[in-house]
């Protein structure tokens, strides 16, 4: 028999019984479901980490020197801990040697960071805010702009003078309603100007991007943010990412020599890349795929026995039906293939329904939680084919009986 | 009343007598069906049943025979076996010149395909095609393309006067007509006999007679029809009788004189 006659004729008979046969799929339909939704919302959230978490600290192509990792996801060994405590600081004087070692063309900034209270006169309430100070290319490289006013002169980064740019949510708690531009915020008694305020950088798990100052590196807040000539980070962003694996090399010679490390001893310092902050997510993400796979697989096995249950009922009810075509000359391989294929398409089309509501079910996710669900297109390929896996595997059985059945006792049957 | 079968001699002629003797040979291409020693025994739970004790059969192209006898006799068994539903235990089947005695399960489908039409009691048509599909149906096993199909079908359903109900399912369609369905599917594909089990078991007498005239018809157009019935009437439609008894040819006939041996009254053709 053709083999589109033979998908004709199940889908017939799947529309038949209509209810009978959704019940059957509904195994294969939720495992479906639960590859997709998983697999949709691992997706969704590893672009999540990748863009919105990774990606708004750390700038493109670029890498960060810092005595230790800035972005730190999971636990340390008590271990690791203790070795992290005992490494040396970056200092102001490991910028020149860093910066000359670098190749033409890189750019980099010096970044300090803590946390300092800040008030202004508008606002009773004070309130602890991330203050940086940077360089002058760290705009640059953080793709930075301002949403009013300006970014600090050469002047201002000269001369160290007392001008801050500020985020959004700094913005809207200082000066309610008022522009902050040209007002004035004190930190450590010192008032500021702002200058500017800077475009919405958004927000990751509910921690928003948005509550930092940022003052030229040799402002007055220097000394409160890098204490004793100590600083946070250089960051170095380079135009390629083969630029970066070199610029890395580079600067991890000139630390190593700083240091006085000997070749058997491992670097102090850290080369912090995004991909380095990733890893750990990467780390958790295996996890999640395997139980994203382990758990649909139970539904799909489940699917399986009820469509094999199904299929050898139906054998049994149609086993009148079997006797007519063999008598009217179909042969074994008409029969089997009649009862598989119509267990494969039920089973695929279970898959299809599952990818339509893990889909919705992705979609419900993305809708509620801040975590973009993706889905992807191997994970709809991957789950129909398995859907019509499943169906061949669970039909193979009940198809062959069927195709055995002696024609003599099938006809006299009912 | 015009074919020539009427007049060929029946029961076993010297002529047949030489066929059916000659074991292990081909018959010649007259010959539709020769059967020689045919035995068929089932093992019923420890009980040998011998339903066919050596069967000797030899009948040629063209020819309306009616196998009979009472329960029991073997005639379902040989019909089975007729049919390439069943195979024999000992004994030669030549079918169309082909001995299919010793066929596998899929040689024997194919011969069921392109040879054997068959029609039964219960017409066992399938509930839910149409007319039409369930006529198709051996040519799709016979892997005729959808077109040809379609119209080969047609033809053999208004060769039955349904051309008007081929859309119909059986169940929209009286008891006659879904015979004649069934007869336009025996026949769709050109087969070499037709082969009815009790074709009128469930049908009212007038039902029964245009059954009979739609097969007096096809005899008169050079179909081979095999009729198996126990009802004397019915076979008294056919131009010859085998009557089978515990497993054994009892008598072959020709109609006439079947006829006159049972009292019975000449149907009325």
């Amino acid at each position: 028999m053709p083999f589109f006659e033979a998908i004709r004729l199940a889908l017939q008979q799947i529309w038949v019984q209509k209810l009978k046969s959704f019940f059957t799929l509904l195994g294969v339909m939720i495992g479906v479901t639960f590859l997709i939704a998983v697999v949709s919302i691992v997706g969704g959230m590893s672009a999540y980490m990748t863009d919105q978490v990774v990606g708004k600290i750390m700038a493109v192509n670029s890498f960060e020197l810092r005595h230790r990792p800035n972005i730190q996801l999971g636990d340390h060994s008590e271990e690791r801990r203790r070795e992290l405590n005992r490494r040396p600081r970056i200092r102001e004087t490991d910028v020149a040697p860093v910066a000359v070692a670098l190749p033409e063309g890189v750019k980099y900034a010096v970044v300090g960071q803590d946390n300092l209270t800040a008030q202004s006169r508008y606002v009773a309430r004070p309130k602890n805010l991330l203050i940086f100070t940077v360089s002058e290319d760290y705009f640059d490289i953080k793709k930075m702009a301002p949403a009013r006013g300006r970014l600090f002169s050469p002047q201002e980064f000269e001369r160290g003078m007392e001008v801050i740019v500020i985020g959004q949510d700094v913005a809207d708690f200082f000066f309610p309603s008022l522009d902050p531009v040209g007002r004035e915020l004190t930190i450590r008694g010192i008032p500021y100007l702002v200058v500017g305020v800077m475009e919405k950088q958004g927000s990751a798990f509910g921690i928003s991007f948005d509550k930092f100052v940022i003052a030229p590196h040799k402002s007055p807040l220097n000394r409160f943010v890098n204490v004793h000539g100590v600083i946070d980070a250089i960051m170095i962003q380079t135009p390629s990412r083969e630029g970066m694996l070199a610029a890395m090399e580079s600067v991890r010679q000139v630390m190593r020599a700083r240091h006085h490390l000997r070749p058997n001893q491992k670097d102090d310092f850290e080369l912090e890349t995004s991909d380095s902050a990733l890893e750990f997510w990467n780390k958790i993400k295996g996890y999640l795929v395997i139980a994203g796979v382990a758990l649909p697989a139970i539904g799909l096995v489940v699917g399986a026995i009820v469509i094999m249950n199904i299929m050898l009922v139906a054998v049994a009810e149609r086993t009148r039906e079997i006797g007519i075509r063999k008598s009217l000359g179909a042969k074994r391989r008409d029969i089997m293939s009649q009862f598989l294929v119509e267990s494969a398409t039920l089973s695929t089309i279970g898959a299809a329904l599952g990818v339509a509501t893990g889909f919705a079910f992705a979609k419900v996710i993305a809708f509620v939680t801040p975590l973009p669900a993706a889905v992807e297109l191997w994970s709809v390929l991957v789950g129909i084919s398995i859907g019509a896996g499943v169906g061949i595997l669970a039909g193979v059985y009940p198809a062959s009986r069927a195709s055995r059945l002696d024609p003599i006792t099938a006809l006299r049957a009912e | 009343m015009s074919t020539q079968t009427v007049e060929a001699p029946l029961g076993m002629t010297a002529e047949r007598q030489a066929v059916v003797e000659g074991a292990g040979t081909a018959p010649g291409k007259d010959w539709v069906i020769v059967t020689r020693g045919i035995k068929r025994e089932y093992d019923m739970g420890g009980e040998i049943v011998r339903a066919l004790r050596g069967v000797d059969l030899a009948i040629m192209r063209n020819e309306y025979v009616a196998i009979m006898g009472p329960s029991g006799s073997g005639k379902s068994t040989l019909m089975n076996v007729i049919g390439c539903l069943d195979t024999p235990n000992a004994g030669e089947y030549w079918l169309n010149g082909t001995q299919v005695s010793k066929m596998s399960d899929d040689q024997l489908a194919r011969v069921r395909n392109k040879e054997i039409g068959f029609v039964f009691q219960t017409f066992n048509l399938l509930p839910r095609a149409t007319a039409l599909h369930n006529v198709e149906l051996p040519l799709v096993y016979a892997g005729v393309p959808s077109v040809e199909r379609k119209r080969r079908a047609k033809e053999a359903l208004e060769r039955v006067q349904l051309g008007e109900r081929m859309d119909h399912r059986p169940n929209e369609l009286s008891g006659g007509q879904r015979q004649r369905v069934a007869i336009a599917r025996a026949l769709v594909n050109n087969p070499s006999i037709l082969l009815a089990d009790e074709p009128t078991g469930n049908l009212d007498s007038n039902t029964s007679e245009e059954i009979m005239r739609v097969f007096e018809s096809l005899a008169d157009q050079g179909q081979t029809v095999i009729m198996v019935t126990h009802e004397p009437d019915i076979a008294a439609h056919a131009r010859r009788v085998v009557v089978l008894r515990d497993g054994l040819v009892a008598s072959d006939d020709r109609r006439s004189s079947f006829v006159e041996k049972l009292g019975i009254a000449t149907p009325q053709l």
